[in-house]
This record gives structure tokens, C-alpha cells and sequence, in this order.
């Protein structure tokens, strides 16, 4: 198998209020691999950005054990772009450097070489609010990218946006992260996105959740995320993931 | 910018035409008003004794110049309005960031707080005199207390109520609660500080006048009290218009500074 780069183990987490406990996540155990795209779905409320949010080191561990190298750098995108509105585009991509500390000439660069890149260079001093949903989406992982972070977390980082914004954006992103070489943790409640755009998936239980299942996708001809949902494979790891999802309506 | 098409020009000049009859609406509502009052006054339709009018006050405004020193009472009003301005904005700036900064101490001072901006500030009024003694000093006492405590309540509200996502994205980046304010806090709550001041204006504007109807020595709101106390009703409405007079210019002056405010980020667009 290739590299580990992140591995939970017996993970569990707690949030407390005055009248009770909420367990969030109970023995949860996985690995992450080096330069995979690996999608978590689950149902609602289960615990999946409160996973996120422990990986992001915004809340505390609670029982487990996290192994993963200090050195490494993790980017983690939110639901929404929360792009500032204050700053151009420009500037709210290089927010990272400059909190972090690492606005040099090197770094500034790299970030104005992504904004090239892809397309939003001439909308560089322009703020946000001019810009379409897709576009902003696309600033705020840019902004994650400038960083240079070796893992990404992306918490359902289109759930705002619009079904065809959608599918076009995930194949941007697609390209972006692949090209980027990044590892990366997908939340998602789209089945359909996470089947043609992971390597693998991990189904989560209800809450608490913990891992239910686990599919390395492995399709005919693995090209984009749109021509992935043609593929004769594809659906059959969309029924077998609807099933374990277990879905009432 | 002679790129525009002929319907985005109508529709300039329409916009520019509307302005232009606010304003002279606005204008002529005004005149109309002083007209109506000095004819009123001159067919007798009014005691101007009670009521005065335009003309008697343009007299006052003449007189009080020669005999009263007018200009020093205005310059006088003026300066400490601008005084406890500077200090309520300054002092209320630190305590409501100090409130941001240690949730703990918020917690503990908010309901004192909240008692000391809902009293009515009138009835300190003697005390003040007694302790800061009837000066300038009791004057900007009464006025920091009308406008202070409502003016930490309104920054440190805005504060508080910054969009969360900014500061999970912040805190994701490993960021200082220097940084967060810093870079989100305050630059996300422009507008709020800006509408903060004006109030906090208005609310000195109240507290001096009151100070000065207390304290009653100098200033426009001496010449109200001494006015009315010698029932010179065209003293006390000379000085009520000047006051109108005084905080339109004020108004403009905080609504100038705006414009420099978001002028400043205008300039970036290009
Ligand atoms: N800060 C918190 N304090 C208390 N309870 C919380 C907190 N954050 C989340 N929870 C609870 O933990 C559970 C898991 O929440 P979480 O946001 O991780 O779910 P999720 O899987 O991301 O949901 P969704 O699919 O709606 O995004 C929920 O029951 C939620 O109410
Ligand atoms: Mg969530």
C-alpha cells in the first residue's frame, strides 16, 4: 500500500452542555493515504465536521489516538467560502500567508501563479461579492492552496451552490487538487460526488459514528468526475453506498 | 466612460434630476416655514412674544454677537461636544475590546453595564455638580455618562456578533486572538463603528447640552437656561436654531469621514 499520512485510532468525542452529552464520534479508526481523494459521507448529523473540525485542531481530541508528521501542513476548507468582503480577491487569497506569517515574495507568487491558473487572475482586485459562486468556491480553495498544505480538508465545499455550478466545479477542483498533488479529506452529501471524484469512500454510521463501510472505487476508465458518473461501475457503488447510508423516507 | 448607451444616460440624468428636487423640495419646505412664520408674526397671528420670529431672531443674532460674545458661547459648546466625543469613542473602544478579548470579564460587567446605561443619566445630574463642581468638568462628566456605556454596548454587540465562519476560518490558520481582531473583527465591523459614532455624536450632543443647562455658565445651553429664566423666549430660540445649525454641521462631519473611510477602499478597485 502507499504512504500513510494520517491514522485515527479508537477515536471518540464528547461535547457537553448543562443538561447532557452528546457523543459525536465513538471508536472511529481510520487511514488516509498519501495523494488520495478520500470521501466521507454519512447521515446527517453523524459527526463528519466535527471529525473535520478535531483533524483541523479546532476542537479537542476527546479518547484515541491521531498519528500524523507535525511537519505536514493541513488546509481546511469550510461549507461555505467565507471569503471577506473587505478584501479583494487578491488579498483574500493570500490571508493564509499573512496570518501564518509566510507572506514572501516566493510564496505571493506561487499564490498569483493558482490564481492564473485557473482563471481568476483578472478578477485579482475585484472583491468578492462580484464574483459567482463558483468562482468564490474556487478563490476560498485557492486561498486553502496558497498555504502549501500537504492535506486538505473539504467540509461539503459546494453544498451552496446551485446542481450544474456543481458538477462543474467538482471537475475544476478535480483538476486543481490532482494537479496540485494534494491529499485530500471530502465531506459530502452527495453520493454521486463522492463516488466519481474519490479514490476511496468511507461510509460513516449514524451518531456516534464510526467507520460502517469502506470502498476503494475502481472504475473502467477513471478520467474527470463527470465522465466518471458514466462509467459502468459507477453505479453499482452508488446502490451499494445508498444502501449503507439506509436512508428512510 | 463614453462607453455608456444612450438608455444608461436617461437614466443618469433621470437619477441626477431626482436629486436635484429633493434637495430643492427640501430647500423650499424650510424657506416656506420661516415665511409663514414672519408673516404670521407680522399680522399678528402669534404673540411673538411667546412664539418670536425670523426677523426678532436675526436682531438677537446681532445683538448677541455685540453684547454676549456669541461666538465664544457656540466655540465653547462646540469644543466640548468635540472633547467628550474624543474620549467617550477612545475610552469605550478599549473597554469594549478589553470585554471582547476576556469573555470572563464581559460576563461579570455586563449587567453592570446595562444598569448604568439604562438609568436616566438627568438624575446624576446634582450629584455630578457636587462632586466635579459646577466647571467644564461637570459638563463632560454628564455627557461621558450619557454616551459611554451605550457606546461600549453597541462596539462590543458588533463585535460579538462578527460572522463565525471568519474566525473558524482564522483560527484553522493557527491565528492570534491579536490577529482575529485585528483582521476580521474590526474590518468586518466598519460600518457598524461608523454608525457607533454617529450615535455616540448625537448622544454627547444630548449630554453637554444637559451639562450645560445644569451647570449654567457658559455655552449655548447657559444661553437656553439664562433665556428662559429671564423670559426672553427670543434668546432661547436663537439658540435653539443655532444648536440645529451646530449639529447639521456635525452630522456632515461624521458623514465626511465616512466618505474617507470607504473612499479608501474605493481606490483599490482600480
Ligand atoms: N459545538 C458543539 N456543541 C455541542 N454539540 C455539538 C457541537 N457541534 C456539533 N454538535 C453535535 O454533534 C453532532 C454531530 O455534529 P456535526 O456537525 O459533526 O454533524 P455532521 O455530520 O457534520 O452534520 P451535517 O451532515 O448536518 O453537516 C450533532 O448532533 C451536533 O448537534
Ligand atoms: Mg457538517
Amino acid at each position: 500500500m502507499e504512504n500513510i499520512l494520517l491514522k485515527i485510532n479508537n477515536l471518540s468525542k464528547k461535547y457537553h452542555n448543562k443538561t447532557s452529552e452528546i457523543k459525536a464520534i465513538e471508536n472511529l479508526s481510520l487511514n488516509v493515504y498519501q495523494d488520495e481523494i478520500l470521501a466521507i459521507v454519512g447521515p446527517s448529523g453523524c459527526g463528519k465536521s466535527t471529525l473535520l473540525s478535531i483533524l483541523a485542531g479546532l476542537e479537542e481530541k476527546g479518547e484515541g489516538t491521531i498519528t500524523y508528521n507535525d511537519n505536514y501542513k493541513i488546509g481546511y476548507m469550510l461549507q461555505n467560502d467565507s471569503l471577506f468582503p473587505w478584501l479583494t480577491i487578491l488579498d483574500n487569497a493570500l490571508i493564509g500567508l499573512e496570518i501564518t506569517k509566510n507572506k514572501t515574495k516566493e510564496n505571493i507568487d506561487r499564490c498569483i501563479k493558482l490564481l492564473k491558473k485557473y482563471g481568476l487572475y483578472e478578477f485579482r482586485n475585484q472583491y468578492p461579492n462580484s464574483l459567482s459562486g463558483g468562482m468564490r468556491q474556487r478563490v476560498a480553495l485557492i486561498r486553502t492552496l496558497a498555504t502549501n498544505p500537504e492535506l486538505l480538508l473539504l467540509d461539503e465545499p459546494y453544498s451552496a451552490l446551485d446542481y450544474q455550478t456543481r458538477l462543474a466545479l467538482s471537475s475544476d477542483m478535480y483538476n486543481i487538487i490532482k494537479n496540485e498533488k494534494k491529499t485530500v479529506i471530502l465531506i459530502t452529501h452527495d453520493i454521486a460526488e463522492a463516488v466519481s471524484m474519490a479514490d476511496r469512500v468511507i461510509v460513516l454510521s449514524k451518531r456516534p459514528c464510526s467507520v460502517k463501510k469502506e470502498y476503494s472505487i475502481i472504475l473502467e476508465n477513471k478520467l474527470n468526475p463527470i465522465s466518471n458518473r458514466k462509467d459502468p461501475k459507477f453505479n453499482y457503488y452508488y446502490d451499494m453506498i445508498w444502501r449503507d447510508l439506509d436512508v428512510h423516507i | 466612460m463614453s462607453t455608456f448607451s444612450k438608455e444608461h444616460l436617461l437614466y443618469i440624468k433621470k437619477v441626477r434630476k431626482e436629486k436635484i428636487l429633493v434637495h430643492v423640495t427640501q430647500f423650499l419646505i424650510i424657506i416656506l416655514f420661516f415665511l409663514l412664520w414672519e408673516i404670521m408674526a407680522k399680522k399678528n397671528l402669534i404673540n411673538t412674544f411667546l412664539y418670536s420670529s425670523p426677523s426678532q431672531i436675526i436682531q438677537t443674532i446681532i445683538s448677541l454677537i455685540k453684547q454676549q460674545n456669541l461666538v465664544n458661547h457656540i466655540l465653547i459648546t462646540f469644543y466640548e461636544v468635540i472633547l467628550s466625543f474624543v474620549i467617550s469613542c477612545t475610552v469605550a473602544f478599549i473597554i469594549a475590546t478589553i470585554l471582547w478579548w476576556k469573555k470572563f470579564l464581559s460576563r461579570v460587567f455586563e449587567p453592570y453595564i446595562t444598569i448604568i446605561n439604562s438609568l436616566p443619566k438627568v438624575a446624576l445630574g446634582p450629584l455630578i455638580i457636587i462632586w466635579a463642581g459646577a466647571s467644564m468638568k461637570s459638563i463632560i462628566v454628564m455627557s461621558l455618562m450619557i454616551s459611554l456605556f451605550i457606546t461600549i454596548i453597541n462596539l462590543y454587540q458588533s463585535f460579538i456578533s462578527t460572522n463565525k465562519n471568519y474566525i473558524t476560518l482564522l483560527k484553522s490558520l493557527k491565528a492570534s486572538k491579536k490577529d482575529i481582531f485585528l483582521k476580521v473583527i474590526l474590518p468586518s465591523n466598519r460600518a457598524n463603528i461608523i454608525s457607533t459614532l454617529k450615535i455616540n455624536m448625537s448622544m454627547n450632543f444630548i449630554g453637554i447640552i444637559m451639562g450645560e443647562l445644569l451647570v449654567s455658565k457658559e455655552g449655548l445651553g447657559y444661553l437656553i437656561m439664562y433665556g428662559s429664566q429671564v423670559f426672553n423666549i427670543n434668546l432661547v430660540i436663537t439658540s435653539i436654531i443655532i444648536l440645529g445649525i451646530l449639529s447639521l454641521i456635525m452630522y456632515y462631519f461624521i458623514t465626511y469621514l465616512e466618505k474617507i473611510a470607504t473612499k479608501n477602499r474605493q481606490v483599490k478597485l482600480k
